[in-house]
């Protein structure tokens, strides 16, 4: 069937001129991309099997390869893509659902592109960060509606528990299994360096990480893997997933191929077999069910850690968040649709759910409408790519924010997006040893440590420029912000005025 | 004097003008404030002589004042100043006022014509109490009462604005000079035991009188000068209680704040220094380990309400004044004091101007709030 061939959409390149056949890049590719010629003493590369994750390329020591698009095409059509085509061929030759990994790729407006920051000129005076104190921390949790003071008038601490953040980032949840030993690792400690969190996703706590307990958020979902009381008791927030921005309504699948050594005990599942997550949590069936978990799991740990509920963002968003803010929880997570992933079915992570920025501007809104914006934190998630992004979170309304594909890349991910077939050649999304000792976790931590301390850095600088010296005074802030080139309907819901009025 | 010269009285060019309201309009200021802290009540003329000596740091496009004590023999009555667009805006909020209130006394409130002073709306002035029937039907406190009346004339009735709305104090303002802002309502024949005053260098022009300081509620006043960067944040998390701040400015959140801080959530005067003006997280680690608690829960717990950006305020409130900075001290403000009076201003030209030997003179840091109260009153958690 020679359908079954697809001239392969990016190809490798190399410069023979340069190639020296060392074959680093053959022992570098998990994919068998490159191979030596023995007859000729040459390197050969099969395009078709290349995922472009660029291994090959930042390690050959003469600077031999690239790899560019593919000029070959199909008669151009502007409704039938060469994607629709291929995706078509595919699915017919192995009647399987498509898989794809990280965030939806694309090309829906982004809105973060369309705000732009304000800056102060002669009324006010806009503050010198290197100069003046600039304050970037944050508290996330719920805000007292009563005071309460002693016989001296003194006020007493009502306050729920809180999560003190240095910087408003925190790692999102990837789970160990999802993502490498390594790659844990180096989350955790660059949260402890920071005075940040990252968070365990659903996979439960390696035991060599519960030492990072006090920066590390615990996460329970349907499929409950690897949750017990200790590993309740050892973070400092218990997070509820109701849902992830990648893909919203269904649950989760860690291949079997994953569920190795550590893997397997850590989840507290059997080696090989295929971890499954349900779609919804099977004891929550509705709001009310909600509560009764967020409860239990503040009985099971004595009303000392807040507790975050994280849901994808979708069409009615905000009438959930509001169930939410009223069923015990502390902070809510919301986790737009460009958010990343270990695996989704492509069509679920490229058309179901909504932006975050939306998602964000109408959930703050509509709990401040109810009053009770106070009652909760938001942490937006789902593409925060730079600082501005993270500014203009913060300008809608979120309280911090998560990020994951940023966190990855810092660690050396290349958004090859094939996180789902467990050959990540970066020793990110793998559980190959031979893969996984690529990523060296002092490295890992310290390059994390950058990210977030340059993000900081702007984070000051823009804030200076607004005259703003506490981030407490941008959340919400949506004077700050300008929209360019949007509708009515949408600056609306993003609550903000167009640029120039 | 180089005076930006806006063309106030064209009628044509005014239609065009959007309301104050309608839009932010970024101010510069002059403020001043005095108090005698035995509660001697003296005449409005000191203040209007301390605020005219900085008559460039006005533009002529608004000015007022906050007078406390002047009223003694309708104390207990609430004295509501309204400004009406027309007489049918009035009798369309007189009969609000009987529904809810009985109307103790009502009259213009006396000006003196004067050329500085032009297209002023009627003004009038009404002592009234809550109706006991309506009060217990509402389930509400008297003060609650009392202030949602306001926010419900100032929003649903078209052409009426409730500028005072307290007990044996009043604001007076215009569009002017505040000089001539004080002559036009006779501020010299009335007595006090305290007194602030505003001029307002306005970038743009209001439109209408109801955007000029000072800006009150019940008895809260406050006097403002500077631009406030976390506006929006702290207009959001305010609305959320209730308040409507119809005039985007800065005075008038910041007066929400004050009154929800102080009246509806108890704090003090001195805690409400450490919310809006809060000390940076670095001074409150050097803090002794009781006042840090303190300072963090005020910090955290009420953490929309801290203000940033250039400010110096006066706030007026029964038996007291409240003077406070931002926390850089990004706008000038200095304080005084000489016999048993305290006096606050932007500069000390306008102090010195009405008592030129002072006992003691300093200028408080940022987010140091001075608080002044009568006979050592305690200013209260009420």
């Amino acid at each position: 069937m020679p359908i079954n061939f697809l001239c392969p959409e990016y190809e490798v390149v190399r410069d023979y001129d340069r190639c020296i056949a060392c074959r680093v890049c053959e022992r570098q590719c998990a994919n068998n991309v490159h191979s030596l010629i023995k007859e000729s003493g040459k390197m050969f590369a099969d395009s078709s099997k290349c995922v472009v994750c660029h291994r090959c390329v930042s390690l050959c020591p003469t600077r031999a390869l690239k790899i560019v698009k593919s000029d070959h095409s199909f008669r151009q059509n502007a409704n039938w893509s060469a994607k629709a085509i291929t995706e078509i061929y595919k699915q017919a030759d192995s009647g399987g659902v498509l898989l794809s990994s990280m965030g939806n790729p694309e090309a829906y407006p982004n809105y973060f592109d369309r705000l732009l920051i304000n800056a102060s000129q002669v009324t006010n005076p806009s503050i010198d960060p290197l100069r003046e104190p600039m304050e970037t921390s944050v508290f996330l949790g719920k805000k007292p509606t009563e005071l309460v003071r002693d016989e001296n008038g003194r006020l007493q601490n009502n306050l729920a528990p809180q999560l003190h953040l240095n910087v408003p980032v925190m790692f999102s949840a990837m789970s160990y299994g999802s993502i490498s030993y390594n790659a844990h690792e180096s989350l955790a400690r660059a949260a402890e360096a920071l005075g940040i969190y990252y968070n365990t996703g659903e996979g439960g706590l390696h035991e060599d990480f519960y030492k990072y307990g006090r920066n590390t958020i615990v996460q329970v979902a349907s499929g409950r893997f690897g949750v017990h009381k200790a590993f309740l008791e050892s973070g400092a927030a218990i997070e509820i997933k109701m849902g992830q921005g990648a893909k919203p309504g269904i649950g989760g699948h860690l291949p079997g191929a994953k569920i190795v050594g550590d893997v397997s005990r850590t989840r507290m599942i059997p080696e090989g077999g295929d971890a499954i997550s349900p779609a919804p949590h099977h004891d929550i069936y509705s709001i009310e069910d909600l509560r009764q978990l967020v409860y239990s799991l503040k009985e099971a740990t004595e009303y000392k850690k807040p507790v975050i509920v994280k849901i994808a963002a979708v069409h009615n968003v905000s009438a959930i968040a509001s169930g939410i803010a009223r069923s015990g929880a502390d902070i809510i997570a919301i986790d737009g649709f460009r958010g990343g992933t270990g695996a989704a079915p492509t069509r679920i992570r490229d058309n179901v759910g909504i932006p975050i920025e939306l998602a964000l501007a109408s959930v703050d809104k509509r709990l401040r409408d109810e009053g009770i914006r106070d009652e909760v934190s938001l942490v937006c998630a789902g593409s925060i790519r730079s600082s501005a992004d993270v500014v203009k979170a913060v300008a809608l309304g979120a309280d911090a924010v998560y990020i994951g594909t940023a966190a990855l890349l810092a660690l050396g991910c290349h958004l090859c997006r094939n996180c789902q077939s467990g050959k990540c050649n970066w020793g990110i999304a793998t559980q190959d040893s031979q893969l996984t000792k690529r990523l060296n976790p002092d490295i890992g931590c310290k390059r994390l440590i950058n990210l977030v301390s340059a993000w900081d850095h702007e984070i000051k600088e823009m804030m200076g420029g607004m005259g703003i010296n506490s981030i407490e005074a941008l959340r919400g802030n949506r004077l700050m912000l300008r929209g360019i080139g949007m509708t009515e309907k949408e600056l609306e819901i993003l609550g903000v005025r167009h640029a120039g009025e | 004097m180089g005076q930006i010269n806006l063309p106030q009285d064209n009628a044509l060019m005014r239609a065009e003008l959007p309301r104050e309201g309608e839009f932010r309009n970024p101010s510069g200021c002059a403020i001043s404030g005095m108090i005698s802290t035995s509660g001697k009540r003296f005449s409005g003329e000191d203040i209007i002589r301390s605020i005219s000596v900085m008559h460039d740091r006005s533009n002529g496009l608004g000015g007022g004042f906050a007078a406390y004590g002047i009223y003694p023999e309708y104390k207990d009555f609430y004295a509501l100043h309204i400004f009406f667009d027309d007489s049918a805006a009035k009798h369309e909020c007189e009969a609000f006022l009987e529904r809810h209130f009985d109307i103790i006394n009502l009259s213009k409130i006396p000006t003196r014509k004067s050329p500085a002073i032009t297209d002023e709306p009627l003004i009038w002035r009404y002592f009234v109490t809550p109706l006991p029937t309506k009060l217990a039907s509402s389930q509400l406190d008297e003060r609650e009462f009392v202030a949602r009346c306001v926010f419900r004339v100032n929003t649903r009735i078209k052409g009426c604005y409730v500028f005072s709305s307290g007990k044996n104090m009043g604001v007076f303002k215009a569009v002017g000079f505040p000089e001539d802002v004080g002559r036009f309502y006779r501020l010299e024949e009335y007595e006090g035991y305290a007194f602030t005053a505003h001029g307002r260098y306005p970038t743009n022009t209001p439109g209408w009188w109801g955007g000029a300081h000072p800006f009150a509620l019940l008895d809260y006043s406050v006097v403002h000068n500077g631009e406030i960067s976390s506006y929006d944040a702290n207009r959001r998390s305010i609305e959320m209680h209730g308040y409507k701040c119809t005039l985007q400015t800065d005075t008038e959140v910041i007066a929400y704040i004050i009154d929800y801080l102080n009246r509806r959530k108890g704090l003090s005067m001195k805690e409400i220094c450490s919310v809006i003006a809060a000390p940076f997280w670095q001074t409150i680690a050097q803090m002794p380990p009781e006042e840090r608690a303190e300072a963090e829960y005020l910090r955290n717990a009420f953490s929309s309400y801290l203000i940033t950006g250039p400010f110096s305020i006066i706030v007026g409130f029964e038996g007291g004044l409240m003077a406070l900075n931002d926390r850089l001290k990004l706008r000038s403000m200095v304080v005084a004091e000489r016999d048993d009076m305290v006096y606050i201003s932007s500069e000390e030209a306008a102090i010195r101007v009405i008592s030129p030997e002072l006992d003691r003179l300093w200028y408080p840091e940022g987010g140091q709030g001075v608080i002044i109260t009568v006979n050592g009153g305690d200013e209260k958690c009420r």
